[in-house]
């Protein structure tokens, strides 16, 4: 076999893991919530991590992300560690946010992972600030920014494809087209089915990308991220996807018609990679190790959580402000 | 000493620091060539470039959450929103953005951002363009606020906002743009959390804020004709609010009045007024009195002078605490 394609099927199966770790942390997750040990609300992004994943790969080290608040596998696939995130979710003092945040409120700066933002549509025009601060200092840094289909419909987003696309700031706008925002359809939220189209408006190279096919979303990702480095501005990928869990794990009964619940199975992502990693020459033994370490990784990461303390009121007021 | 106008004493505080924050940005609506919509970026755009001054589209919102992206990126940035009314439109990014990303992010993000905001009030603006908005944000943990009465104040406090690792509202009343005062020639910078003794008294504290403080010292200048004595404090910034020196000045002379453009409903006065009593309920003679915006809308035409404070309302307002 060939060196490039064992580097293929290499880079295959890191992407893989990625997603079978997003799968069981999320799995997890909606079980942590269900035992009252997370509060609030979790935001599983189940069936979509290929967007994640795929988008996350075709960065380097020094690169920038923001997610929403649906972001755990934003998280994962930018490279935080696991257990700092599930420790966050159970808002343990151990987590990367001290606990403060909880499961909408990620952040991991030292992974160039700016962080999640629970206010629909907000952490666009600051993503688009971290570009403008990349081109300014001219160091060839890219920003990449997850959103949602809802977060389309705000007025900061097309605030934020004027001021990027006028500044020609290197952002890589994702939106992750899952056709719900909370329980309303697309079709009852959107005058046009295709998000892309309006980026276009802005003078934006726009395409419409399978969202659960990880390579089409990393080629996509990869080229915006070249054009943005070359100095040529944003890229607008909007990747059609499907979300099978409600809204949030707090969020009453499903909403969901059952012929659509067939449908997601046939596109979820993870059993279309593996299909994919057979058909390229990996084994079922590679695949069967890489799906164990993701496992183990999780399990980790909820024991790692769960001995972890809760804060206490000692500290509630400290971190109100930065010290001088 | 140099006489200078407030105008001019924030705009060489922004080019002092335009100096020596090499990476710092201005964002903003009219804030290139043309100067600022009140003519306070003056010559920073021929100065600076339009990479650092950089004229921006109408989008308060945006605007801000640029600046923040900046600001948690390590460039420290200012933002200008022309009218404090404009504010509402940006209302997500400072409140729920700005203020809290460092709190809840474990401390691993900062926002070393200036959002500077000017108050119409007292020019017949009307319902829109004159609202004096300060208790809102003094409301919400996380954002400091800077709220000078003359270009002395004004100076020194921007150059501290300007070196502060947290977002900080700057609120200037346009008003006093053109009040002319003394600022040292040397570089001066007045800490957070100070308020200003204007003029000392012993019957009456009169806590003036922003607009209020030119004619709460002619108040107390003619009250003094009639051998009344009125200690005129502007606390300069309401987060942190310096509460021990108004306290202090209460301890002394047993009454006092606020007075302030914004609303009287929920407005600074009544937040003062409270804290005033939590720490000094004995020393009171008399109950605090507020002289505060009326509880309207800001018209249009003569009768917006009349829902602000004047001179006259307050001077009222002390003879009565004195009877």
């Amino acid at each position: 076999m060939p060196v490039a394609t064992e580097n293929a099927i290499y880079k295959l199966l890191e992407m893989y893991r990625q997603m079978m770790t997003i799968r069981y942390f999320e799995e997890n997750a909606i079980e942590l919530f269900a035992k009252g040990l997370i509060t609030g609300s979790t935001h599983p992004c189940i069936g979509q991590e290929a967007i994640a994943v795929g988008a996350c790969a075709a960065l380097e080290e020094g690169d920038s992300v923001l997610a929403t608040y649906r972001g755990h596998g934003a998280a994962i696939a930018k490279g935080s560690d696991p257990k700092q995130l599930m420790a966050e979710l159970l808002t343990r003092t151990t987590g990367c946010c001290k606990g403060r945040g909880g499961s909408m409120h990620l952040c991991d700066k030292k992974k160039g992972f700016i962080g999640t933002n629970a206010i629909v549509g907000a952490h666009l025009p600051i993503a688009g600030g971290a570009a403008l601060a990349a081109k300014m200092r001219g160091a060839n840094r890219v920003v990449l920014c997850f959103f949602g289909d809802g977060a389309s419909c705000e007025g900061e987003f097309f605030e934020t494809l004027n001021m990027a696309a006028l500044w020609k700031v290197p952002l890589i706008f994702i939106c992750e087209n899952n056709g719900y925002a909370i329980s309303v359809p697309t079709k009852l939220s959107q005058a046009t089915p295709d998000i892309a189209d309006r980026a276009r408006g802005f003078g934006i190279p726009s395409l419409i990308v399978d969202g659960n096919d990880v390579r089409e979303v990393k080629e996509a990702v990869a080229d915006g991220v070249a054009r943005a480095r070359l100095g040529d501005g944003p890229t607008f990928i909007e990747c059609k996807t499907v979300r099978w869990e409600r809204h949030s794990a707090f969020s009453s009964g499903r909403y969901e018609n059952p012929e659509e619940a067939q449908r997601w199975k046939t596109v979820d992502p993870i059993p279309r990679l593996e299909r994919i990693l057979l058909e390229e020459g990996a084994d079922l033994e590679q695949i069967n190790r890489e799906r164990v370490a993701a496992q183990e990784v999780v399990n980790d990461a909820v024991q790692f959580a769960l001995q972890s303390p809760l804060p206490d009121m000692d500290s509630i007021y400290e971190g109100i402000f930065a010290e001088a | 000493m140099a006489v200078v106008t407030m105008r001019d004493a924030i705009n060489q505080a922004i080019r002092e620091e335009m100096v020596q924050q090499p990476e710092m940005v201005l964002l903003g609506q009219d804030i290139g060539a043309y100067g600022g919509t009140f003519g306070v970026y003056r010559g920073l755009f021929q100065d600076f470039g339009p990479d650092r001054v950089r004229d921006g589209p109408l989008c308060e919102s945006a605007t801000v959450g640029f600046g923040i992206g900046l600001a948690v990126s390590g460039i420290r940035c200012i933002v200008e929103l022309e009218f404090m009314d404009f504010t509402t439109v940006a209302m997500d990014q400072i409140v729920n953005q700005a203020a809290k990303l460092h709190y809840f992010m474990g401390g691993q993000l900062t926002v070393p951002l200036v959002i500077r905001t000017p108050i119409a009030s007292r020019m017949g603006m009307g319902p829109q363009h004159s609202q004096s908005l300060e208790a809102w944000f003094m409301h919400i943990p996380g954002l400091k606020i800077a709220i000078p009465s003359s270009p002395y104040e004004a100076k020194g406090l921007l150059k501290s906002a300007l070196r502060d690792p947290n977002p900080v509202l700057f609120i200037e009343n346009v008003k006093l743009y053109n009040r002319k005062g003394d600022v040292p020639e040397d570089e001066y910078l007045i800490p957070f959390g100070t308020a200003s003794i204007l003029r000392s008294g012993s019957d009456v504290s009169l806590v003036a804020i922003s607009g209020t403080v030119p004619e709460a010292l002619a108040a107390a200048e003619q009250l003094a004709g009639e051998g009344i004595s009125v200690e005129v404090l502007d606390p300069c910034t309401l987060n942190p609010l310096d509460i021990e020196t108004l306290a202090n000045s209460l301890r002394k002379t047993g009454r006092m009045v606020i007075t302030h453009d914004g609303y009287r409903t929920c407005g600074v006065a009544a937040e003062i007024s409270q804290r005033i009593m939590e720490e000094c309920f004995d020393y009171l003679n008399a109950p605090i009195t507020r002289v505060a915006g009326l509880d309207v809308p800001v018209p249009s035409g003569p009768l917006h002078m009349d829902v602000v404070p004047n001179q006259q309302r307050m001077m009222a307002a002390v003879r009565h605490l004195m009877n």
